[in-house]
């Protein structure tokens, strides 16, 4: 890499703080509307019912955030994130069993265990009687699994379509594990029938209005740190890492250690989205989170945008409403337009409608002028070696090429 | 620049997770007694004031369950139809909102939820499978609603708002367990799908076998949809059994039963009692699979009654020749009737009233007449055991002397004291 090269690059990054800071308030003020939107807006205008729907699309949104980190800037499709979310989401699901059961029961064995089990609580439920344990173990739970999935599949340099394979499996078999253990899981009937929330009672709308903001909250967080991590460097390595993960490692990172810490993200993510979602939706079974509901979950993300901010939300927010508008009138007619609008998003504008206005702008610009500037651009997209998934007409994209990041970032490593 | 700009970001968070703290919450449990009830928030939005009136269908029109449930929604729609052509209910006309359950259980509670606070409902009916219903269950309790639910299950449930116009265990598995007896079977062999229909009834059919010098050779489980049977019916063959019990769902039955076939098993060398196959699945499976084997249900196209002959004559008016009736189409057929009679005696459409009146309303349904039993929601129903015949309905061999008391927990057989 000559000086000259790099010289060069800080240049870029000259320009591109400058844009940084120009764009600053307005991605402030798009982050203040959208704040306005969740926590004030929707509170006020819509019918408890269509909150606590609103509610579980959000928890769905808060899954698309860390799939678009995972696959969108760092190339792992994960056809399971499932996993991820039915850990969250059955942790909490056995801390409310066991809390209702106190409460209520005084048995202190939850009833479907009096029904089907043995009428005893086994001993690994127990930790989950603890409120603390269990708001820990909905993050670390799903973190520590990913993170030996992770060092155990990256250090290996399984990718591609080895790894959607993989984590696709796993989804298969939690599912099929948690339908097995009737006993102890609820097998295929989940678990249901919630009472309480940390001492609140679910039937109160005041309450169920509180866990809507909680939600919302944790979706503007997750959006917010995600942001925040795109724009860093690391976010800059990790795009490198997608686009070119041989040179990377030439550089001296070790891309594995970079794919896993996002797709721990990814999973603690997904978890605390589980977890949101059992006391908003009152239930979680098997179905909710095997093969189709993790596939389900990239949809929106794909069809969004999947290596844009918002991209992965939007997409997310937008399948679940349409989904839940459209599925009462044509039930089965969803099915097969959800699966064409992909079909045609993966086929046609492979960066999400996130992308529209880039490839139109582009396509009106070739119209335009066929000269100079025209020709000019064209390597520079073509040079990508993968197609670039990252609007490049996004003012803060355009200087950031992932692999010119890469120098700069490098200097610090070596000795 | 980079801590300053993730302060940028992270100060309306800050605010807004302030803001959403001071927008307050709602009620602690501090009395567990009160908590559970309906509270005063879940106030009923039902509108009675018009000539018309709303009632909800919750089947899976898409999905796995669609092929089945969808025979329910036919059935139920028929009742409508029927009930408002005879003048509706207390004067008004039914007005049906149907939603898809779409064979996920998180999706049943989602619509319930919808049919009873966004379409106000006065009932809900529909269901199909046991983890939809307990999936629906909590939310028709904590809003103080209806579900009427159609369909034979395990046993061990009852809830106000419930009321369960299928078999329970003892309607339709120990009449058939009575059966097998009566037929000198010694030998039984267990097999079903991985959930808790077919685990809890096993767990009965155990307890009985024990009680009654029966000998349960086998009991083998495969996961919903499983389609490879051939290490089953092998080792079902090798057993010697007298008779299989199968507790079977969906396209499972399929593959079990060509399986079955192939091995060179046959209803005279060893019969297959099936709790899960009506008239409607014969013709999937295969009649030559399937002719001569036996099931266990309440009610059979082929019955005898004047109640029956003009169900599956109007049945077939509306929706073809070819179309056939089975016990859970029946039985939702029966519920909306039955839910008209309470209604029509509490003088109201009042969730509270309605419950208050259920108890000994009667119906003169296909399967005969059924009672509702208010002490546990479900009703009284025949057990008959049928044989599948040449032209693919089924004919009753055995049939209970008298309509049987529902009893969901077993309370009343000695037997089955250490089930629940």
């Amino acid at each position: 890499m000559s000086t000259d090269t790099i010289r060069r690059t800080t240049g870029g990054f000259a320009a591109r703080l400058t844009s940084v800071r120009q764009s600053r308030t307005g991605v402030l003020a798009g982050f203040a509307a959208a704040a306005v939107l969740l926590l004030v807006a929707a509170p006020a205008l819509l019918p408890v019912f269509s909150l606590g729907l609103l509610g579980k699309f959000l928890c769905f949104a808060i899954v698309a955030v860390g799939i678009g980190l995972a696959w969108g800037r760092g190339g792992m499709l994960t056809l399971g994130q499932g996993v991820f979310f039915g850990l969250g989401a059955y942790i909490m699901a056995m801390h409310m069993k066991l809390a209702d059961a106190a409460l209520f029961g005084g048995s202190g064995v939850p009833d479907f265990m009096a029904l089907y089990g043995t009428g005893t609580v086994p001993g690994w439920w127990e930790p989950f009687r603890s409120p603390v344990v269990t708001v820990l173990a909905v993050v670390l739970v799903p973190g520590v699994v990913a993170l030996i999935l992770g060092l155990a599949i990256f250090k290996r340099r399984v990718k591609g379509a080895y790894f959607a394979i993989l984590s696709q499996a796993l989804a298969a078999a939690f599912a099929v594990l948690l339908i097995g253990q009737q006993a102890t899981t609820g097998g295929s009937n989940g678990l249901s029938g919630f009472r309480s929330f940390f001492g609140f009672d679910l039937a109160d709308p005041a309450n169920k209005r509180m866990l809507y903001l909680l939600t919302a909250v944790v979706l503007l967080a997750v959006v917010a740190a995600a942001r925040q991590l795109m724009h860093s460097r690391f976010g800059e390595l990790l795009v490198a890492v997608r686009d070119q993960e041989e040179r990377v490692r030439f550089l001296g990172y070790d891309p594995a250690t970079v794919k896993t810490v996002v797709y721990v993200l990814a999973a603690v993510m997904a978890g605390v989205a589980g977890a949101l979602f059992v006391p908003l939706v009152g239930i979680i079974s098997p179905a909710d989170v095997g093969v189709t509901p993790s596939i389900a979950f990239l949809i929106g993300v794909a069809i969004g945008g999947r290596s844009t901010v918002l991209g992965p939300v939007l997409g997310a927010l937008g399948v679940a409403i349409a989904q839940t508008s459209l599925a009462s009138s044509f039930p089965s007619f969803w099915v097969y337009f959800q699966g064409l609008l992909f079909v045609l998003v993966i086929g046609f504008l492979p960066g999400g409608l996130a992308s529209l206005p880039a490839v139109l702008g582009r396509l009106r610009r070739k119209r335009n002028d066929d000269g100079g500037a025209a020709r000019a651009s064209a390597p520079a997209t073509s040079a990508a070696p993968v197609p670039p998934a990252v609007p490049r007409a996004h003012p803060i994209h355009a200087a950031a090429s992932p692999l010119a990041a890469v120098p700069a970032a490098a200097k610090e490593h070596r000795p | 620049m980079k801590v300053q700009s993730i302060k940028g970001a992270f100060i309306p968070v800050a605010v807004t997770a302030l803001a959403a703290v001071l927008t307050g919450c709602g009620s602690q449990i501090s009395d567990p007694a009160a908590a559970g009830q309906p509270s005063g928030g879940t106030e009923s939005c039902v509108d009675t004031s018009g000539d018309s009136i709303k009632v909800g269908f919750l089947n899976s029109l898409s999905g796995t369950m669609a092929i089945s449930e969808t025979t329910v929604f036919d059935s139920l729609s028929l009742a409508a139809e029927e009930i408002n052509a005879d003048g509706g209910v207390l004067g008004k006309q039914l007005e049906v909102i149907s939603e898809d359950g779409a064979s996920e259980p998180t999706k049943f509670a989602e619509r319930a939820g919808k049919l009873i606070q966004q379409d106000c409902t006065a009932a809900v009916f529909g269901g199909w499978t046991s983890s939809s219903r307990k999936a629906m269950l909590p939310v028709f309790e904590s809003n103080d609603a209806l579900l009427f639910y159609p369909v034979q299950y395990e046993g061990l449930e009852s809830s106000e708002n419930i009321f369960y116009t299928g078999a329970t265990t003892n309607q339709q598995i120990i009449p058939a367990l009575d059966y097998l007896a009566e037929q000198g079977t010694k030998t039984i062999f267990l097999v079903g799908s991985d959930y808790v229909f077919p685990r809890t009834a096993n767990k009965i059919i155990n307890a009985y076998a024990e009680a009654h010098g029966m000998e349960i050779v086998g009991e083998e489980y495969t996961p919903l949809g499983s389609t490879e049977f051939s290490t089953i019916v092998n080792k079902v063959r090798d057993s010697g059994a007298d008779a299989v019990f199968n507790t079977l769902n969906g396209d499972s039955n399929v593959a079990f039963f060509r399986q079955y076939t192939s091995v060179g098993l046959t209803p005279d060398t060893m019969p297959v009692v099936s709790v899960s196959i009506a008239e409607e699945e014969v013709p999937g499976i295969g009649l030559e699979n399937i002719e001569g084997q036996l099931t266990a249900w309440d009610y059979y196209q082929t019955l005898d009654t004047p109640a029956n002959t003009a169900f599956v004559s109007a049945f077939k008016d509306k929706y073809g020749a070819d179309r056939v009736t089975s016990d859970p189409m029946e039985a939702a057929y029966t519920s909306l009737y039955l839910w008209k009679e309470m209604v029509e005696k509490a003088g109201s459409f009042d969730v509270d009233k309605v419950q208050e009146a259920a108890d000994g309303v009667s119906f003169e349904a296909p399967e005969g007449t059924v009672t509702v039993n208010g002490d546990n929601n479900h009703i009284t129903k025949t057990p008959r055991i049928g044989k599948i015949t040449s032209d693919g309905l089924i004919e009753t061999v055995w049939e209970a002397p008298e309509a049987v008391e529902p009893d969901p927990y077993l309370e009343n057989y000695d037997w089955a004291s250490g089930l629940s």
